[in-house]
């Protein structure tokens, strides 16, 4: 500190700067807060150790369970107890007719958690089904977090007539019941043969783009409203206009006075809008208005495991369980964000 | 206050337009959606394509096509259903009311009565283990996808343990007016109830402790302490008083909320034939007329409740109340 100091006496260079004061800038602080809180630290592990599990899907289903499981496998056997047994079980059931998937054989190359009612693989599906539900889930909200924040800086900045239009634009969209929103907005777009087009972008239905935009739209209010009130006590600080008085941009002022005070406040809502947009994902898509085949996601597989409840549970429970544990996990960890960067808000509530 | 209340049900009269028009819009205007198609559902025949082109003025400008689509719904109230035979929408959605309440107040009963005693609980217990115990179940609760938990809920008491003496008494999913049997109604309600408030237990719970705690060293509380007030009469009296301005608003929002399409998952997966549960059925039929009716009656109960709230918030907090 003693030598940032005394090179301080002249204004320092960029670099110096950053060297001498590293472990000062609040972001720092932050993240040793973060690393020291154990708990959060563990929901982080946790959190990736799922993304990593479920973008090795791939690898699992070519080289570990060797089997595809997106195509309907209903002659296919496999291996239990050294026995070969097809996928599809005559009888089985609570009342002993038709057809029953193979329950789950605990065994990692052999349908660890059986077979769904087209001889599919749960297991591998639950890992692609994690792959299209964490992307869905953390696009919609990285979406959602960023053209919220742009529109909260510039509703808050400008104040007036743009922010009495842009609020009430948000009042509208937070009106509406959240599921009934993205269910008419999914049907609409779902049903019309063309998917949606949005000038040169086009999208066709089954693409994982349509759940991602339309959840990223009806979360816009919720992110919207806690940082416009941010954007407007910040603009109200003295250095800001101290940066007016020196005859700063708009931009400049928006982007390098107001911004970064607010982008703390947006870091610490992306967790837990993340926990909120893969429930949302699995909602819709359990309702099969999400992810569409060929894709799977969480939320389909525990629809596709709907008829199977009380024969085969595993279908409809393993999935359920990732959920849980995503969602937990990131709502502990948004819990540390939220305590690393705003200590104040720990001691008002810790005393 | 006066002035507060009828700006207040003005901007709510605005904002009920403006859904009106966007939903239409959205269900009518969307590029590249061809409205007579929405209606009709799946394969409709050139002829009913063309009635409901005649029907909803669809070679009329857009005010007009917007003002016969109104009268449907909110005057002549015959908007009828293609993908379900003549049914007509608005009847149906009033029909289905009943089981939507029934479900949504009785979960509201028990949510409110278990985050209270909870929160309450974990804010006079912190510093024991039991304060972390109680927030991590409120956590997990928060963490449950509710389609999940209500399958995994039927999977216990209409399967796996159904015979044990335990459950024996759920009877199959489904709902029972309580005009006609209310002891069947309320058995069937019991783990609809159950399944919808634990959601609500955990997010409330979490809300109630954060704010006593604040509460607790705000100067007021401090000088109830020193008039020699009792523990529990400052916990009663004064700070969960305040705590209650929050949790009421919070209370509005989400019953509204609630009773607006919100329980459509619940509904779902214990098939009890709420406004959800027709929505649901819309879905899978490609109903769109039902589905928009749903999605405007659900929005202006939504958008009244929060007025609601809001005036009784003003009422309540005068610190709140616009000069």
């Amino acid at each position: 500190m003693a030598v940032a100091f005394v090179e301080s006496a002249e204004p320092p260079s960029q670099e110096v700067q950053a060297a001498g004061v590293t472990g000062r800038s609040p972001w720092a602080l932050a993240a040793r807060r973060l690393w020291r809180n154990r708990l959060a630290m563990a929901a982080l592990g946790l959190f990736l150790l799922i993304v990593v599990v479920s973008f090795a899907a791939p690898f699992y289903a070519h080289h570990v369970a060797h089997d595809n499981p997106f195509a309907a496998n209903l002659d296919g056997t496999t291996i239990v107890n050294g026995k070969r047994v097809p996928l599809m079980q005559q009888g089985g059931g609570t009342l002993h007719l038709g057809e029953t998937p193979l329950p789950p054989t605990w065994h990692f190359s052999h349908y660890f958690l059986g077979a769904d009612e087209l001889g599919r693989d749960v297991a591998a599906r639950v890992l692609y089904g994690g792959r299209s539900s964490l992307e869905v889930g953390v696009g919609s909200a990285v979406i959602c977090c960023l053209i919220a924040t742009v529109v909260a800086l510039i509703a808050g900045y400008f104040g007036g007539l743009v922010d009495a239009v842009l609020s009430r634009i948000m009042d509208l969209i937070w009106a509406f019941p959240v599921y009934l929103l993205a269910i008419s907005i999914s049907t609409v777009l779902l049903t019309s043969a063309n998917g949606l087009s949005l000038g040169p972008l086009h999208l066709v239905a089954s693409s994982l783009w349509l759940p991602t935009i339309i959840i990223a739209f009806i979360y816009l209010p919720y992110v919207y409203r806690p940082i416009r009130g941010h954007v407007l006590s910040v603009s109200e600080k003295e250095f800001v206009q101290a940066a007016i008085a020196q005859g700063s941009s708009d931009l400049r002022l928006i982007f390098s006075d107001v911004m970064p005070n607010v982008i703390s406040q947006v870091v610490v809502l992306l967790p837990l809008m993340i926990a909120t947009t893969i429930l949302t994902e699995s909602a819709l898509s359990f309702l099969s208005i999400g992810v569409q085949p060929p894709n799977a996601s969480w939320g389909t597989i525990i629809n596709d495991g709907q008829d199977l409840l009380y024969t085969r549970p595993w279908v409809a429970i393993a999935p359920g369980i990732m959920i849980v544990l995503t969602v937990l996990a990131l709502n502990v960890l948004g819990d540390g964000v939220r305590d690393a960067l705003d200590p104040r808000a720990k001691l008002r509530v810790e005393g | 206050m006066l002035t507060f209340i009828v700006r207040r049900v003005l901007w709510t009269v605005v904002v009920m337009f403006a859904i009106t028009v966007t939903v239409f819009v959205l269900f009518f205007k969307t590029p590249g959606i061809d409205p007579a198609r929405q209606i009709a559902g799946r394969n409709p025949s050139p002829a009913i394509l063309a009635e409901i082109r005649q029907q909803f003025g669809l070679n009329r400008p857009f005010p007009v096509q917007y003002g016969l689509m109104m009268q449907k719904i909110f005057i002549t109230r015959d908007l009828v259903s293609y993908s379900n035979q003549g049914q007509k929408v608005i009847p149906e959605i009033f029909a289905a009311t009943p089981a939507t309440l029934s479900l949504v107040f009785g979960a509201a009963i028990i949510w409110v009565v278990v985050a209270i005693a909870m929160g309450v609980a974990a804010a006079l217990l912190r510093g024991t283990l039991l304060d972390p115990l109680l927030m991590v179940l409120a956590l997990i609760g928060i963490s449950m996808p509710v389609f999940w938990l209500g399958e995994v809920v039927n999977l216990i008491t209409q399967s796996r343990l159904h015979d044990s003496f335990l459950f024996s008494w759920v009877p199959p999913l489904g709902y029972t007016a309580f005009t006609q049997s209310p002891s069947l109604w309320f058995k069937g309600l019991v783990f609809p109830w159950i399944t919808l408030s634990i959601l609500y237990i955990g997010f409330y719970a979490r809300v109630l402790r954060a704010n006593l705690i604040e509460i607790q060293s705000e100067d007021y509380v401090r000088t109830a302490r020193a008039k020699g007030l009792t523990e529990r009469r400052v916990l009663v009296r004064h700070t969960l008083r305040t705590s209650m301005i929050t949790f009421v608003s919070l209370f509005g929002l989400d019953f509204g909320a609630l009773v607006g399409g919100g329980a459509l998952l619940t509904e779902v997966v214990f098939g009890i034939h709420g406004v959800g549960f027709l929505v649901y059925q819309s879905l899978t039929n490609l109903d769109l007329p039902t589905i928009m009716a749903t999605v405007i009656y659900g929005a202006f109960f939504i958008v009244v409740a929060n007025t609601i709230v809001d005036i009784a918030y003003a009422g309540l907090d005068p610190r709140v109340r616009p000069a």
